[in-house]
């Protein structure tokens, strides 16, 4: 008789570790071997830091994206934040020239949270489906950048500030890959601790979650305040890396949507990985580069997105869950002194 | 077709009306029904019993088109037929109701009945001659409550099943199945719905009844038909045989004693739980004691507030009135957490819905508790799970890491109650603990909820199953319309029970 206390052999706890992110490694491995082919400099030590740096906003946005969607909701405005974020802080400069970086990047992921925090209250406790708070809290701070700005942003970012962005540790390491292993580190601690267990289960199942116990408002809000946050600290490396522009952050909350989805976070919530999630980040982020290498136009680099996010969503649909499922049942009936479940 | 009011032929004399002969299925190379044959006469009630995970459900998918046999033939009517897809099955004559309903909560009860398939007059769906013959439908059920055009979402369970059936009357159907049609259901609904489908049956349908209540099956059934691990064991006259038999065909070994012994007298210790004029929107002045080391029963019809008094006792749905004390301490908890915090837990009927998150491990779904709630027993819960696993004895392939959604009913319910038990709670509820479960972990839950009683726990159990809920407790409340109607001791027969719960003046309330 089996119990609960076997141990798995070796490679399927390997298995099990990686879980609903297979196919988005297996992606990722393809995706980087494709790089090597076509641009053989690109694993030099600080080329390939550079591509890392880039990815390192988007990587940042997916940590905080996974979070909300694996409690089941949506966060689309962190493009936005991204955008005024940036622009915010060319203004607070524009008032205090003198003000030291770190005091104005806590400023940023104070405002952040404060925006998360929003969209977490109005979603939890206003029932509003956090679609529509999201979207809207888009439209609120695009709407209020272009007012604030004119359409046309002013001021600078001193060096000190965009150091974060675009400069090194050490001279070859960059400060963006760091803050972006950070974000990391910090984002798989978070979903190993309790607060992380009782996401998952409340984006799993909210009613067995809240009779659990478990305070599942207090939950979300956490997620988006989380996602905010992110979305902040991608700001400060975002402008310090292209400057300040109205755009800065135009398009990001969708592709950090789509490197979730191609992670294997299920839409829904419940379910998924958050260093598959950032791994999801990473293989766009390659896409993008190997088809810039191709001589893609970058025009249909969102053309690419919609068909990414379309097949990953349908493919981990159509495919995974019915055969992992058929295949977890399959081995539950192989044994034959307790029968499993049903098949469906 | 002539309805047949005759006790119908088992299986010899007429050409039966149904005929699966060697029927075989896999799943990815497992084999989960091994040629399995099986025949159905009109006007026939045959019931298909075994335990979860025999092939019931995936023989009744098979014959409704929902899985493709890998080989075996179905005849019906003497033509052979193949499905591919439930459409050509619903086409011959073949009606399945499945646990879960396929109706449209925001629509009709008529819309739902005639759904895909609309009378149309001038091109225009004809809603009089729809609702006309929803409403001739349920009149020849008996079921004239229902109104074709109340919406599905006002109905209750028992009112919803009927919507199934009448649309599965609706089509035509010679053969219904019917999988588990009473799990749902309160004992005098489920006494109404025998009724229906005996009338069913003596209409002509062949009827393939499912079930884990074999009281049931023996009332309502000419045949009885066993599988085990995929594999038919044997078909008997129901007349034929008793429940011993069939049990022990359905789990290949003897049950032995069906419950655990009761609590001695010195066994019961004392309060852990007093409620005093408990109320609210659903109940009215509730005064129940739960004492540690003692299994209290509580009775009574679907809507009596069995459900609902669980649930104000565990502040999901809390009392707006009434004195509480837990252990001492006074409290009326106004959310579950104040009801953890103060040693209370809740097994609660929808496991699927309510008492699991599903697509997470077990592990996760055994610590859930103890991580939402912290408190001193958070970390030996975690430490200890291995030894909490062991103590509601679950079979798990995969260990703690395997999802909860893969286990058999009777395993998933343990997980629920491993939850709950790494809490060390002083007060454990649990509302239809053996719902959906088969007979051997049935019996393992309920030697369960008498060991957690002998190690203190006061115990409070609802269930619709009278057996179990006699079997089980060491006294019985019972419930009518929110007030509690009366305390039985143990062992209270049946009869006394239904006599309190139906209401204390008029009598035939039962009547079908």
């Amino acid at each position: 008789m089996t119990t609960a206390t076997a141990t798995p052999a070796p490679y399927k706890r390997i298995a099990a570790a990686l879980g609903t992110g297979i196919p988005v490694y297996a992606l990722l491995v393809v995706l980087l071997l494709a790089l090597a082919v076509t641009d053989p400099g690109f694993y030099e030590l600080d080329r390939f830091l550079a591509f890392v740096k880039r990815a390192a906003p988007l990587v940042i946005l997916a940590a905080g994206q996974y979070l909300v969607i694996v409690s089941g909701e949506f966060d689309l405005s962190v493009g936005a934040i991204v955008t005024a974020g940036v622009v915010v802080a060319a203004q607070l400069y524009g008032s205090f020239p003198d003000a030291h970086w770190l005091v104005i990047s806590l400023a940023l992921v104070l405002a952040g949270a404060v925006v998360g925090l929003a969209n977490g209250l109005i979603t939890t406790a206003l029932r509003v489906p956090s679609f529509i708070t999201t979207l809207g809290m888009m439209l609120i701070l695009e709407g209020a950048v272009f007012y604030w700005t004119g359409g046309s942003p002013k001021g600078v970012l001193p060096e000190d500030f965009r150091a974060l962005g675009r400069n090194s540790a050490f001279g070859w390491l960059p400060w963006a890959v760091l803050v972006c292993l950070a974000v990391g580190a910090f984002a798989v601690w978070l979903m190993r601790r309790d607060y992380g267990r009782t996401l998952l289960a409340t984006g799993d199942s909210e009613r067995t979650a809240a009779l659990a116990g478990v305070r599942v408002h207090r939950v979300r809000v956490l997620a988006f305040v989380l996602s905010g946050v992110a979305a902040a600290l991608a700001a400060v490396l975002v402008g310090g890396f292209s400057g300040v522009s109205a755009q800065a952050g135009r398009g990001l909350e969708f592709e950090a949507i789509t490197a979730v989805v191609l992670g294997g976070v299920v839409l829904g919530g419940g379910r998924g990985s958050v260093v598959a999630a950032m791994a999801g980040a990473f293989s766009l982020q390659a896409l993008f580069t190997l088809l810039n290498l191709q001589g893609v136009s970058g025009a249909l680099e969102s053309t690419v997105q919609g068909v990414i996010v379309i097949a990953a969503v349908g493919l981990g649909a159509a495919n995974w869950s019915r055969v992992r499922g058929a295949a977890d049942r399959s081995r539950l009936r192989r044994r034959a002194d307790s029968p499993g479940g049903t098949p469906s | 077709m002539p309805a047949t009011r005759e006790a119908p032929p088992p299986g010899g004399g007429a050409a039966p009306l149904l005929t699966m002969r060697n029927v075989s299925k896999s799943f990815l190379g497992v084999r989960v029904l091994h040629d399995v044959s099986l025949d159905l006469a009109a006007g026939e009630v045959h019931a298909l019993v075994g335990e979860n995970g025999a092939g019931k459900s995936t023989l009744m998918k098979v014959l409704a088109g929902e899985h493709v046999p890998d080989s075996g033939t179905i005849e019906l009517d003497g033509t052979t037929h193949a499905f591919t897809h439930p459409q050509q099955a619903q086409a011959a004559g073949v009606g399945i109701i499945h646990q879960e309903f396929a109706l449209l909560e925001h629509r009709t009860v008529a819309e739902n009945v005639f759904l895909g398939r609309e009378p149309t007059r001038y091109g225009m769906v004809d809603r009089r001659a729809m609702e006309r013959r929803t409403g001739e439908l349920l009149a020849e059920l008996g079921e004239s409550g229902v109104s074709p055009r109340a919406h599905v979402r006002d109905l209750s369970v028992a009112r919803r099943q009927t919507v199934e059936i009448v649309k599965a009357l609706a089509s035509d159907v010679r053969v219904l199945v019917m999988d588990e049609p009473t799990a749902p259901l309160a004992e005098h609904e489920a006494r109404l719905l025998h009724a229906l489908v005996r009338r069913l049956a003596d209409r002509g349908l062949g009827i393939l009844y499912i079930s884990h209540r074999l009281r049931e099956v023996f009332e309502l059934s000419h045949r009885i038909t066993v599988l085990k691990d995929g594999r038919h064991v044997t078909t008997v006259p129901t007349a034929d045989t008793d429940t011993d038999t069939i049990v022990r065909a359905m789990v290949g070994r003897e049950l032995g004693a069906y419950y655990p012994p009761r609590a001695r007298p010195g066994e019961t210790g004392g309060t852990a739980l007093t409620l005093r004029g408990g109320g609210n929107r659903r109940l009215h002045g509730i005064d129940l004691d739960l004492r540690s080391g003692e299994v209290t029963g509580i009775a009574g019809l679907q809507g009596s507030g069995r459900t609902s008094l669980a649930r104000a006792l565990f502040g999901a749905a809390p009392f707006t009135e009434g004195d509480m004390t837990v252990g001492g301490r006074t409290l009326r908890p106004r959310s579950p957490r104040e009801a953890i915090r103060a040693g209370i837990a809740l097994v609660t009927e929808d496991r699927k819905g309510e008492g699991l998150a599903l697509r997470q491990s077990v592990r996760d779904n055994a610590l859930l508790v103890t991580r939402a709630v912290p408190g001193q027993q958070h970390a030996s819960a975690a430490r200890g799970l291995a030894g909490l696993l062991d103590r509601v004895r679950l079979q798990a392939r995969g260990g703690s890491d395997q999802q909860v959604q893969f286990l058999s009913g009777g395993n998933q319910q343990k997980v629920v109650i491993a939850k709950w038990l790494a809490a060390a709670p002083k007060v454990l509820l649990f509302d239809e603990p053996t719902r959906g479960v088969d007979v051997g972990a049935k019996a393992a839950i309920h030697t369960l909820v008498r060991d957690l009683a002998k190690e203190g726990l006061a115990v409070l159990i609802i269930s619709s199953e009278l057996p179990e809920l006699i079997g089980m407790s060491d006294r019985i409340l019972v419930m009518s319309d929110g007030r509690l109607a009366g305390e039985l001791p143990a062992g209270a027969p049946e009869e006394d029970i239904m006599r309190l719960a139906t209401g204390p003046a008029d009598e035939g309330t039962a009547a079908a």
